[in-house]
Parts: structure tokens; sequence; C-alpha cells
């Protein structure tokens, strides 16, 4: 498809906006720009098909089975972007917030901030919640800076560590190292959890905290959390959880009760706000009583008349987002937490869990399953065998899925696992979908067996075939 | 309400494949005396009761005041097409394009709104966007101190204040000597922003110059609607720029999502966090994008990524994006000349009782010293109808009489006597 930029003519113009008519004398010439910017002049039309056009050659939620692994890229219901494009809550100005008397402007606002801070913290068995932060690895960079923060307050100047398992996401340790901390990193078990032994080696006074994911990126519960949290606690150390992962276990278990200090919630995941091809997402944290004062300011709170304020405490760590983080994105979670409500939020869990039981059941006689037989809301197979067999990789499979109408599974990661395929079906899928997904899955192993370079020439099916991805990066074309 | 579609039929059916008796079987691995009793929430509702609750809340919120509030974010009109062609399913529930070949309208998108970016600057390379325009200025400061190995960061004291509050927590253990001003020795960068807070035009050519032969960078700080007229970062020798993009089609939203910009000269592509998409050709030669130079990244790099950023702001990207395409050139400059046109009638017209506090000329916004302080001008302003601005004191940037007034092209001219003749009013009872 060509670019917007080489489908405009000079001169055409969309009369979108007029000009001005009120009178106004120039900028001074030395604060004016020279030329005007190379946008392009299109029609409203031409735009409208470009972006179509544009639409049509991407796969979503909306259009296909995605099982990104650790993406949880559930159905995004149309009722939570209702709610977000009200006018009341769309174009209502934030700064309304920092003037006292025009806060009664926006109370409305104000309450769906302090009620879903409510609720997560109720979720996570935590004590309090804070919308600020803007996406996961925001809210790992905002809870690594309150651990932060908490050691600085009790004078545990040499806890500088942070502990991450090699299963974790990247994230973690790259928001370890934002907030000043060096990682340690600690190694999985071959049955995919924590290697105990490995991790109390590496617990000693440099450690300020572990930030684990629950149940791991292999797909599995942390059966010695209970253990892991009270050597943690023991040391004056703290636990963080990355919430990545929270669809498993949402209703069933809380990580506060698990022993963790702080965490992060995916709203983008857990909570069906739309991906947006990357964002935008939502990092919402909780804290335990350890962190409560540390939470970003200002903090919405309600006095006894049951109106919403702002206060900043203390030994906040400060702003983390210009005002209360991604609010549309956080009211369409609170709309997706009030459909389900107490009752329907286990079944989320449970449905998200033997919906990936299947899928790894239904696979693990054609796929070698590094983990047994059992997972939570996610498997992780690998095409090891493939490999063996034909030379077939996960990138292959993984094309070959396009050409079946099938979004690929997250590969390559989690690192600890050589040719991963990791597989997140989610809860909002129906049986003869995963069925269909199985077959493709399983019609792939077979042909990487009888004929493999078959498979390695997939995708042939998609407006383009694999790109050159060493030319990109030579030549650097990123702009026009 | 839910949406989970299996039925007891299939529950009954997977289960028999999986092997368990029942779905708690799979929560096995959780010792029980850990899993948690019914959670303390409200009961679910259907979809018109969630409808009606969202409305309700909504109906909470005052939307006909006229309001003047600003503060690095405007209340610009928004085609309707924006809307319509961003919320096709097809953008709205993809994800990152990890599969390039399924996701070419991703790629192609963020390739189009990097050059977009670069072509308004006048800057060379853009990434796909940060979180908003307070995560940009921290990256960019960070950027600068990979760039120069130093770890003094001079910020101008044009800055937002809420963007260097921001800084100042997510720079809290990196060991960064945060000074005020604009000496750039020994710095890494100098910060400065265009126009200012308080809504000044100024041109940081010179300063860039200082910063150049000192060794430090120029991060300049933008507003993107101001560029269709206002001399640009490109030209006054900025390093790196960055600004918010929310004026770009995205909602006010009380505070999000917003949009990150990030910009900078080619020869720092590789320092730069966040993801890049790339033109390259298939194995046919055709044309195609992907994301590229992902080795500065946190999946491939761990604690040693350029940042921890994973999640962007791709969907707002792509609203600025159509929001440029649908203005044009053009669009954007009467989009541009109407906030100026208006906000310099404005000016005028209230300058006898509330004289002008910029030290230059002025965009879409400015600082009036009122007679009165100003939190009670706006708190009196409130029941005639007007969110009169910003108390600048409120926001650390101002004396207690100084009004921060911003205007855009939704404000008819009959609309700003109005305010005018209310502020004289208000100003005048104190």
């Amino acid at each position: 498809m060509r670019l917007i930029f080489e489908k405009s003519a000079p001169g055409r113009q969309s009369r979108l906006v007029d000009p001005p008519v009120l009178a106004c004398s120039p900028l001074p010439a030395e604060l004016q720009r020279e030329t005007p910017p190379a946008l392009p002049e299109v029609s409203e039309l031409e735009v409208t098909r470009h972006f179509t056009g544009l639409s049509r050659r991407n796969f979503g939620v909306d259009s296909h089975f995605y099982p990104l692994g650790s993406c949880t890229m559930k159905f995004n219901p149309r009722i939570n972007e209702a709610a977000a494009s009200l006018p009341g809550f769309a174009a209502l100005h934030p700064h309304l917030a920092t003037i006292p008397a025009a806060r009664s402007l926006c109370q409305g606002a104000l309450a769906v901030v302090w009620e879903l801070e409510q609720y997560l913290a109720e979720i996570g068995g935590m004590r309090a919640g804070c919308l600020q932060p803007m996406a996961g690895a925001h809210g790992e960079l905002t809870g690594v800076l309150m651990m932060a923060a908490y050691h600085r307050d009790r004078g545990n100047h040499d806890k500088t560590v942070m502990l991450v398992p090699d299963s974790a996401h990247g994230t973690n340790p790259a928001s370890a190292a934002m907030a000043g901390f060096s990682v340690r990193t600690v190694p999985s078990a071959p049955d995919g959890e924590v290697d105990f032994d490995a991790f109390v080696a590496a617990l000693d006074d440099s450690v300020a905290g572990i930030m684990l994911t629950c149940p791991n990126t292999h797909g599995l519960f942390e059966r010695r959390i209970r253990d892991i949290a009270d050597l943690v606690h023991e040391r004056d150390a703290l636990l963080y959880y990355d919430g990545a992962n929270l669809n498993a276990i949402l209703g069933k278990v809380r990580p506060g009760d698990l022993g963790f200090d702080v965490m992060h919630f995916n709203l983008h995941k857990t909570f069906s706000t739309p991906h947006g091809m990357g964002g935008p997402g939502s990092g919402a944290v909780a804290v335990g009583a350890r962190l409560e004062p540390f939470l970003p300011g200002p903090r919405v709170i309600q006095d006894e008349q049951g109106r919403f304020d702002l206060v900043t405490p203390e030994k906040s760590i400060g702003a983390i987002a210009p005002f209360f983080g991604s609010f549309l994105v956080a009211l369409r979670a609170w709309t997706y937490i009030r459909a389900h409500g107490a009752e329907g939020l286990p079944r989320v869990a449970e449905a998200a869990v033997l919906n990936a039981n299947y899928v790894l059941a239904r696979l693990r006689e054609y796929y070698h399953a590094p983990f047994g037989d059992r997972c939570m809301h996610e498997c992780v197979l690998d095409a090891t065998r493939q490999v063996a067999a034909g030379g077939v990789k996960a990138l292959d499979i993984a094309k070959a899925l396009l050409d079946r109408g099938f979004h690929a599974p997250t590969i390559y990661f989690p690192l600890t696992v050589p040719e991963c395929l990791m597989i997140e079906p989610t809860e909002t899928e129906c049986k003869e979908t995963l069925d269909a997904f199985c077959d493709a899955m399983i019609e792939i192993a077979r042909l990487a067996e009888t004929n493999p370079e078959a498979v390695k020439q997939a995708p042939v099916t998609m407006p383009v075939s694999r790109l050159d991805e060493v030319k990109a990066a030579r030549e650097l074309n990123c702009s026009c | 309400m839910e949406w989970i579609p299996l039925t007891d039929a299939d529950r009954e059916a997977m289960s028999r494949v999986v092997g368990i008796g029942s779905v708690d079987e799979l929560f096995g691995t959780i010792p029980d005396t850990l899993k948690s009793g019914p959670l303390r929430l409200p009961e679910g509702l259907d979809e018109p009761a969630l409808r009606a609750l969202a409305s309700d809340y909504a109906a909470r919120n005052r939307m006909d005041l006229v309001s003047f509030v600003g503060g690095g974010y405007y209340d610009h009109y928004i085609p309707a097409a924006v809307d319509a062609l961003t919320s096709r399913g097809e953008f709205l529930t993809a994800y990152t394009p990890y599969q390039p070949e399924c996701a070419q309208g991703t790629l192609q998108a963020i390739y189009e709104f990097q050059a977009a970016l670069c072509r308004l600057t006048d800057m060379e390379v853009a990434n796909a966007s940060l979180y908003d325009g307070g995560t940009a200025v921290f990256e960019a400061v960070t950027m600068a101190c990979r760039i120069t190995g130093r770890n003094r960061v001079v910020l101008d004291e044009s800055l937002n204040p809420r963007w260097r509050d921001m800084l100042i927590t997510h720079a809290a253990n990196l060991s960064l000597d945060l000074k005020t001003g604009r000496d750039p020795a020994g710095a890494a960068c100098v910060v400065a922003q265009n126009p200012t807070f308080r809504g000044t035009l100024w041109d940081y050519s010179a300063l860039a110059e200082a910063c150049h032969a000192a060794g430090a960078l120029l991060v300049g700080v933008f507003n993107p609607v101001s560029l269709a007229i206002v001399k640009t970062p490109g030209a006054m020798g900025a390093d790196i720029a960055v600004g918010e993009g929310q004026p770009l089609g995205i909602p006010l939203g009380f505070g999000g999502p917003y949009l990150g910009l990030m910009t900078a000269r080619k020869t720092f592509i590789r320092k730069m966090p966040g993801r890049i998409a790339g033109m390259t050709v298939d194995h046919e030669g055709r044309r195609g994008f992907v994301l590229t130079l992902q080795a500065r990244e946190q999946h491939i790099r761990r604690e040693k990524a350029n940042s921890n950023i994973c999640s962007n702001q791709a969907l707002c990207a792509l609203r600025a994006l159509v929001y440029l395409s649908l203005v044009g050139p053009v669009g954007l400059k009467n989009v541009a000349e109407r906030c100026r046109a208006g906000a310099e009638w404005l000016k005028r017209r209230i300058a006898h009782f509330a004289p002008c506090a910029n030290d230059g000329p002025t965009f879409n916004e400015f600082t009036v010293r009122l007679p009165r302080e100003a939190e009670a001008v706006v708190t009196d302003l409130l029941s005639r109808g007007f969110v009169a601005g910003i108390p600048l004191a409120l926001v650390g940037a101002g004396n207690p009489h100084e009004l921060l007034i911003a205007v855009t092209e939704k404000h008819a001219p009959a609309r700003l006597e109005a305010f005018a003749a209310a502020l004289e009013e208000v100003c005048a009872c104190g």
C-alpha cells in the first residue's frame, strides 16, 4: 500500500477547520516557521480509505484468535468503549482537579478513580491502590521506586540488589535498573518453578526485594511462594508481584495474601481494555501496609460528606503521571469489574485456566511440553521435536499459523525454554475456536515432518512474506 | 454480565480431555489456606444497568462551563473521522506487531506517524511513542546522559512544572545532578520548553549553540500544534525534541491516555528508547515494515536496555496521524492561527484590568496579572459559567495574582467577549 504521503497532492485541502475570523498580527519573523510542514494533503475520503485499508492488513482480537502468551488477548467489550466515550469523561480537563474550587466539577471522575483503586486493592489483597502508572512496565518502575523509598526511609542503605528470576518478563530487570538497583538473576529449577535453593543462596542482606510473576511465565503457580515471602521479609526485603498473569488467579488467590507487598495490574490484560496495537495500557499499582505511605501522589480521598478531594501523603514518592494515569483506560476496567462483580471474576480465572489446559492436553502429544501436563492460564510448549525432525523452528510454526487464520503464540519467550511457544487462549474463546486452533497446530506438526520446507516458506497468504529485518536495521529507513 | 462462552457441555467435554473431574482440580497446586474468600465487590450488572451507571457518573462531571484551562493539555476540536477510523477493531484490538506479516497496518501507520512527526518538528528520527509528555522529558534526559556520559541535567524554568515533578520522581535513584537554569557547563543536556509553561514564545537557538560548545545536548520541548506556525526544534538546533501529543486529536480524558512524542537527530537513534518502525522488503522484494533496532529494548537487553518501556501509546499515535492527515498543513495552520488570534484578541480586550505578564509574544496561552488573587477570581467565575484558567501559584509557576489562560479554535468570538466581561466584573468586585 502507498504511504499517505504518496497520496498527497499539493493544494488539496479538506477545509476541515476554517481560518480565523479575528484579525491578528503575524508572529515576529524570527519566531516563525519558515516553510509549512510537509503533512499529507489528502481528502477526507482518501484518509478514510487509507486507514480502512491499513486496518485490513492487521490481525486483531476482533478478527482473529490471538493466543499471545503473557498478553491476555481477551475480548474487549464495546460497552467499555461506550463508557469511555461519554463526553462527561472524554472531554474532562484534568487540571480541574488542580483547582480546589473546581473539584466540584469532576466528582464523577474522581469517584471512578477512588472506587477503582478500592476495587483493585480488594482484588489484590492489598491496602490501597493507585492508578497513576501508565503501563505495566511503568507500574513496575513505580513499585520498585516505592521499595527504594521504603529502604531509604528505614536507613537500609546497603540494600541495592533486586532478585529477578530468569523466567521473568524483560521489563522486570529493566525497571529495577531504572530505579537504581543492580539485578541478580535467580535460575529456574527443571520443574519450571523458581530454584528454591538458588533463591536462598542469592538472598543476602544486600537484597532489597524480589520481583515475581505468579503463576510464572512457565504457566506454573509457585508452590513455595509463602516460604519465599517469609524468608524475604525476615531480611526486611520486599516482594513485588508482576500482575501480567493475574488472569489465572483472579478472585481465586490474592497476591497480598501470598505475602506480596506491592503489585501492578495490567488493566489492558486482565481487565479487558483494548491493547490498541501496543498501547495505551495502564499499570495501576496496589500496596500492602509496608508501602502504603510511599504511594505516588496526589491521592484521591473521600471526606465525611462523601466528597472526593486530593491529598499528597508526606512520604509519597511524588507524581509518576501528570494526573490520574490513563484515566479512560481505567474507566474501561472499572466498567469491566462492575459488569462481573464479586461472583463473576473467579469464573474468568476458571475458564481461562480450563481453556489453557485443554489446549495443552490436545497438543502435548504433538509438541514437547517441558513442564508436564498441567498449567494455569497459559501453556508452554516448544518446537524442539520439530527442529530435530526437519528443521522447523518456533518462528516457522508461528508464520504457518498466520496462513491458517490464527495469530501466533508468543515465541522465544520465556528465554529459559528453547524454541518456546507460549499459548494463552483466555476465557473469552469458545471450544470450537480452540479446537480449530489445535487442529491447525497438529496439522503443522505433521507437515513439519512430512514437508518441512512448506512450513519454512510460510506465510504465503499475508500482504507480505517474511521481511528482511537485517536490511531494515542496516539501512534504517524510519522516516521519509 | 460476563464474556465466557463455555457451555456446561463444553466444560464437561474439555475436562474429560484434560483428565479432571472438576475445574477446581486445576487450582490444586495452590494451597487451600492461601485461597481467597468471596471478594468484597459490588454485584455484577447487565449492559443496560452498566450503561446507566456509567452515564450517571459522567453526569456528575460538569461539562456546561466554558473553560480556559490549558497548562499543556488543550480542548481542541477532534474531527469525527478520528474516532470512526481509530475505533476499527483491527486497530483497537491488535497488540504490538511482533508478527509483522499480520501487522502491516500497524507498522505502516507507525512509520507514517514517525515521518509526520519528523516533518512537523524538522527532526530526523522519531520513535513509535512514549506514555506522555512528562515521561518523554524523563526519557530524553536519560537518553542525553547515555549519549554524553554525563549526569548533570539542567532544567530551564520554561519547563511544565508537572513534568519537572515527574522527572524528579522517575530519576530519584539515578544519581542525576539536577540543576535549574541554562548553564550547559558539564551538563548532559539543558531542557528548554517553547512556548514556556507560562505561554511565552522564545528562540533557544543561542542556547543550543552554547550547549553544543559545552558538549551538552539541547532537549527541546514543544507543543505540536504550535509548530504549524512557530520555528521548529530542528531549526533551533535541538538534539532531542519531545512533547505532549494530546493536542493532536486526543481527548482530554481527565488525564489520559495521552501521547509522548520523541524525536532526535539520526546519529542518536541507537540511544533512543521505545519502539521504532523501519521500512524494508519481503522475500519477493515488496515493500514492508518491521520493528527495528530491537536490541535497544528490554525484551532483548533486560537490565541493560535503554528503557523499561514495553506497552506504548500506539493507538494514540494513530489518532495523531489520522488527525494530521485530516487537517493537513493548511488545516493545522488554521487551528494554530485561530488559537493565537483568539488569545491575542482576549489579551488585548482584558489588558486594561488584567495586563499580560509574558515577557515576549505568546501562542495559544498567556499569563495575566489580576487585581485580585487568581484562585479567588477563578472560584467566583465558576458560578458565572466559566473556568477562567489555572492560577499559577497552584502549580508553583507564578505568584498568587497570576492566571494562565488558554484559548483554542473552539472558543467563538462571542464566548471570548462574554468571558472578558465576566472576568472584568469579578476583578472589579474584589
